[in-house]
């Protein structure tokens, strides 16, 4: 019969409209911005550099290895080294970006970045919302802009910072444990050389 | 003297007129919304009869062939998200198959398995919405597409809880995936699989037997097998021609020849046949997928000795190629040896399959070339590239 099959679509729709009214998974938009789904953990947006402690130019993990600025594939990171140094996470004296620029605007946010990132210093932020109106300047993000805390990171990521914590502390209890065989060993040679010391000048008489 | 080959392009229509009247032509595009996108189609028409079309490309040309040969190996995957952006793993994998294929890279189990669930996925969300997309050229103003996208949320949400992006996934690797598939994203899937049969039916309930999408798509845009042979479309456009050719059944990439499931054919090659296979290829990919669910085993998701950085293969050339939702997506790479390749070549099965549009539109009317269009399932990112 002509119409049979439109009939039959209609009463699909009309089963979806009154099922709106009650299910959950009929109904499901939401009205953004003033309801919002959760973000899944994994979501990610543009990079941000982390910082630990208080102080974001002290704590900032990154060392200025420009690793990430040669992956990056449009090339939307600019870095400048410092001169002097500063005590990066393990107490080593390491060289810090003076300048770290990223540029929203040309990001892809592809993440590549800190995958390629040894030193886990650069992570994916999921604050999306980032327009402006300045489409030069206030896309350019700078490291100040960029800095954003290891307790934030934990906010937005908790199970990959939780994993990135460990790690980190495994490596500093790794690196306090060869700077304490160094320490021990050199003690340990210093230790023949004095007690040979005497002997050296005991040969003489 | 020979005329240039641009010259020949550009020569009007001779073309004789029956009756009185004069040939009207008519830009169709670029900012035309049943474009999907930015293309313009140069339809020469003899009052609502079109009597020649010239697609017009390269409005959203963005050089990603000039881009592979420039970034490195490992930087180009973000780039292919962005080719069918609606597709972003299934040309996450055509690319790191052919990477794979130029280092002789192996892929653990696990990773193969992963990549099939995904792809199955992504051709379940990229018909649907083609489905609806279609019936919104034909007039439908919005219920099957907001029935198709609301299915497709579904899956896009575990892609996003997944790799981090919902449609730039920049998931795969060469050697395997970014990230594992943990357990709660499996019986996310596993979840979404059981959901999507009572989907399919109600679309179907919908839209197979609707009389209005019969009488705009029976009959209309026929593709004769022959010339969709010599022309080179793939997938389902050539499948509803009544060829059966599915590079998952040909090639046995990955681990396809594991699992049992059919290809759908049409008869006739028209609209409706496009719109039956993918209706069909749906349920198809289904059952690939509760097979991949059922048997995926544990183990590496990626190579632990695969290269990320520092990436340089030996002197060489390789293809790889998929069935992506869409036709056969191809990778062709040739290595010099460098950090980057020295040619590479995208084929996207949207711009080829696009190339007969001509053919399918003559002597139809000119509401029904956007419905022929719609019917080819083409994404803008990859006609242009
Ligand atoms: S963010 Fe990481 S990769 Fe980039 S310069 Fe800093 S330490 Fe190096
Ligand atoms: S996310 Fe990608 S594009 Fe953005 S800064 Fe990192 S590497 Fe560059």
């Amino acid at each position: 019969m002509l119409g049979e099959g439109l009939l039959k679509g209609l009463g699909e729709t009309a089963r979806n409209f009154a099922g709106s009214f009650v299910s959950k998974e009929r109904l499901t938009t939401v009205q953004y911005p003033e309801e919002r789904e959760p973000l899944p953990e994994a979501s990610r947006a543009f990079p941000f550099l982390v910082y630990d402690g208080a102080d974001w130019e002290a704590g900032l993990r990154c060392v200025a290895c420009q690793i990430c600025e040669k992956e990056c594939p449009p090339k939307c990171i600019y870095i400048e080294k410092s001169k002097d140094k500063k005590p990066d996470y393990v107490g080593k004296p390491q060289i810090y970006p003076a300048k770290f620029d990223i540029d929203i605007s040309v990001c892809m946010s592809c993440q590549i970045c800190v995958e390629v990132c040894p030193f886990e210093a650069i992570k994916m932020d999921n604050q999306f919302e980032l327009a402006t109106d300045d489409r030069f300047g206030g896309l350019l993000y700078d490291r100040k802009e960029l800095a954003r805390s290891n307790e934030y990171y934990h906010k937005i990521h908790p199970t990959e910072a939780a994993e990135v914590d460990a790690r980190l502390a495994e490596e500093k209890a790794k690196a306090e444990e060869k700077a304490k065989a160094v320490a021990a060993a050199a003690a340990a040679k210093a230790a023949p050389a004095m007690a040979a010391k005497p002997a050296e000048g005991a040969q003489p008489q | 003297m020979s005329e240039s080959l641009l010259e020949a392009w550009n020569r009007p229509p001779t073309i004789e007129v029956d009756g009185e009247g004069e040939l009207l032509e008519v830009a169709m595009g670029p900012h035309h919304p049943s474009t999907h996108g930015v293309f313009r189609m140069d339809v020469v028409l003899d009052g609502e009869r079109v009597i020649k079309l010239k697609p017009v490309f390269g409005y959203l040309h963005r050089n990603h062939e000039q881009i592979g040969q420039t970034v490195g190996y490992l930087q180009m995957m973000p780039y292919t998200d962005r080719l069918d952006y609606f597709c972003s793993l299934t040309n996450n994998w055509a690319y790191a198959l052919a990477v794979e294929k130029l280092v002789g890279q192996a892929v653990p189990e696990r990773a193969e398995y992963i990549r099939v669930i995904l792809a199955e996925l992504t051709r379940i969300q990229n018909h649907a919405s083609t489905i609806g997309f279609l019936t919104q050229e034909m007039g439908a103003s919005g219920t099957p597409l907001m029935y198709a996208f609301r299915e497709r949320e579904k899956i896009l949400d575990l892609f996003e809880s997944l790799t981090g992006s919902r449609m730039m996934c920049n998931y795969m690797r060469f050697g395997g995936c970014r990230v594992d598939m943990t357990e709660a994203h499996l019986n996310a899937a596993r979840k979404i699989v059981t959901g999507l049969p009572r989907f399919i039916d109600e679309f179907e309930n919908l839209l197979t037997s609707n009389e209005i999408l019969m009488a705009r798509s029976q009959g209309m845009g026929v593709l004769k097998p022959d010339l969709a042979v010599n022309a080179g479309i793939t997938g389902p456009m050539l499948r509803a021609s009544g060829v059966n050719y599915d590079i998952r059944k040909v090639d046995h990439y990955g681990i396809y020849d594991r699992f049992s499931f059919r290809v759908p054919l049409g008869e006739h090659g028209d609209i409706y046949d496009r719109y039956m296979v993918r209706v069909l290829e749906m349920r198809e990919s289904l059952k690939i997928l509760e097979q991949a669910l059922k048997d995926i085993p544990a183990g590496p998701f990626i190579d632990p000795k695969a290269k990320i950085r520092g990436f340089k293969p030996k002197p060489g050339e390789a293809y790889g190629r998929i069935e992506a939702p869409k036709g056969e997506l191809g990778f062709y790479l040739i290595s010099d040896g460098g950090t980057s390749p020295y040619r590479f070549r995208i084929r996207p099965p949207s711009f080829i399959n696009l190339t007969v549009l001509e053919d399918m539109c003559i002597g139809q009317n000119v509401a029904d070339v956007v419905v022929v269009f719609g019917s080819v399932d083409i994404v803008l990112g990859e006609v242009d590239r």
